[in-house]
């Protein structure tokens, strides 16, 4: 009982407190390049979940079993890129050739995901934080959630962004960022509410 | 192709194509490493010193790296000099180590360095490539020192740690905090386009020119954001 109650904070914190976009910062150019419209958000974030998932399930023994065993600790960071952009190809091979209305929706995104510091970071921060295996896994599933939650509400405020007028210095980008900064103030409010749920 | 003079390689970095401001790459690192000056100059040096070693690296390297298989090469690249410069910091800046975290690993999926490897030094000599680095490297620390002086001077009330004497007792905290970053980078971006009355190029910085994946998606997922106003 009391692990599945820590399983759950994990889950929680990641998704809403410790958001990967909006607190962390990592992950930011698919949030700001892939969320102009609410499909495509879904399909980046359903993406970068399942390389998430897959990739921490490949890292996490990997560091355990070989690189810790091997005292061979300082070629995580090699180690984990290559990892993950085999892991994204072989996904995307094996998707082209047994789900191509699966590949159609989520396949043009994978190759974005190879250099996204969100999973990379995942992986790693997994491993800082000390997490079991079980933990690992249901830490990236919150991230990745998180993420999901993150590009969904921010594709729908960009639509409206888009039919209001801007000032010219503010067009683009710039006023982008500025939304993006009130959704994370919004969710800097869920700060220390997941301990006090089970207090 | 018109040979570049050295110089202008060199402020091509720093100015007019800045990688931070203008170029818009790099976001992640840019926006969480920037709550105070010490971290973001150390991390805009660690960026600078990896960019320069690999960019020499690949443009050595240039004519023997395959075409298809020249991202993940450039990525081993990347990460190995990553490592180099990880351990370093690790081990005569501690504190900087500490205060970095997982961001200094994070370099190695830094689009500035990968987009620049891409761009840059697989196409140029090693000496335009290492002053590219340099210039690049120094934009990237300059826009990250701009950064990170707006947020600590309102946010925390001090300089590169320094109290400063009036400004500590009407600290905004905000301006420390994930949602400050963003506001300050949004408005950096906004007042650069008014001074050079939108001559720096921002409508490249959405569409697939500024991107390092673009040779890996052929405009696949994000075609769509080419008509960016």
């Amino acid at each position: 009982m009391e692990s599945f109650k820590l399983l759950i904070i994990i889950l929680l914190s990641s998704v809403l407190v410790d958001n990967y976009v909006l607190s962390r910062f990592l992950g930011i150019c698919p949030f700001l390049g892939v969320s102009k419209k609410i499909d495509q958000a879904v399909g980046m974030g359903v993406a970068v979940t399942v390389v998430m998932l897959l990739a921490t399930a490949a890292t996490w023994p990997i560091q355990k079993f070989v690189l810790d065993t091997l005292g061979l600790g300082y070629l995580q960071n090699i180690a984990f890129i290559l990892i993950i952009a085999t892991l994204v190809q072989i996904l995307e091979l094996v998707l082209k050739k047994f789900s191509p209305s699966l590949y159609k929706g989520l396949g043009v995104y994978l190759p974005l995901i190879t250099t996204n510091c969100a999973v990379l970071g995942v992986t790693i921060n997994n491993i800082i934080d000390g997490y079991s295996f079980i933990e690992s896994m249901v830490s990236s599933l919150g991230c990745g959630l998180g993420f999901l939650l993150a590009m969904v509400l921010f594709s729908g405020i960009r639509s409206r962004i888009d039919d209001t007028k801007v000032p010219a210095p503010f067009r683009g980008l710039a006023v982008t960022l500025i939304a993006a900064s009130f959704i994370s103030l919004a969710f800097m409010g869920f700060s220390g509410i997941v301990e006090s749920i089970f207090a | 192709m018109k040979e570049k003079s050295s110089v202008s390689v060199l402020l091509n970095g720093i100015l007019k194509e800045n990688p931070v401001l203008v170029l818009i790459l790099g976001t992640c690192p840019t926006l969480a490493t920037t709550t105070t000056v010490k971290g973001a100059v150390g991390m805009g040096l660690a960026a600078m010193c990896v960019l320069i070693c690999s960019n020499v690296f690949i443009s050595l390297l240039r004519k023997r790296i395959p075409e298809s298989m020249r991202i993940p090469c450039y990525i081993v690249i990347i990460a190995g000099f990553v490592t180099i410069v990880k351990m370093i910091v690790q081990a005569y800046l501690p504190e900087l180590y500490e205060t970095l975290g997982v961001y200094l690993d994070l370099i190695t999926v830094n689009c500035i360095i990968l987009g620049r490897a891409e761009m840059f030094a697989n196409k140029n000599p090693v000496v335009a490539s290492a002053l590219d680095g340099i210039g690049m490297g120094l934009g990237f620390t300059l826009a990250l020192t701009m950064m990170s002086t707006i947020r600590e001077v309102f946010g925390a009330g001090s300089f590169f740690g320094i109290e400063i004497p009036f400004m500590a007792n009407y600290k905004i905290e905000f301006f420390t905090k994930a949602p400050g970053g963003l506001l300050v980078y949004g408005l950096l971006i906004a007042f650069i386009y008014a001074v050079t009355h939108g001559k720096a190029p921002l409508k490249k910085s959405f569409s697939c020119e500024g991107c390092p994946n673009a040779a890996n998606c052929q405009g696949g997922s994000c075609s769509e954001k080419g008509d960016e106003n």
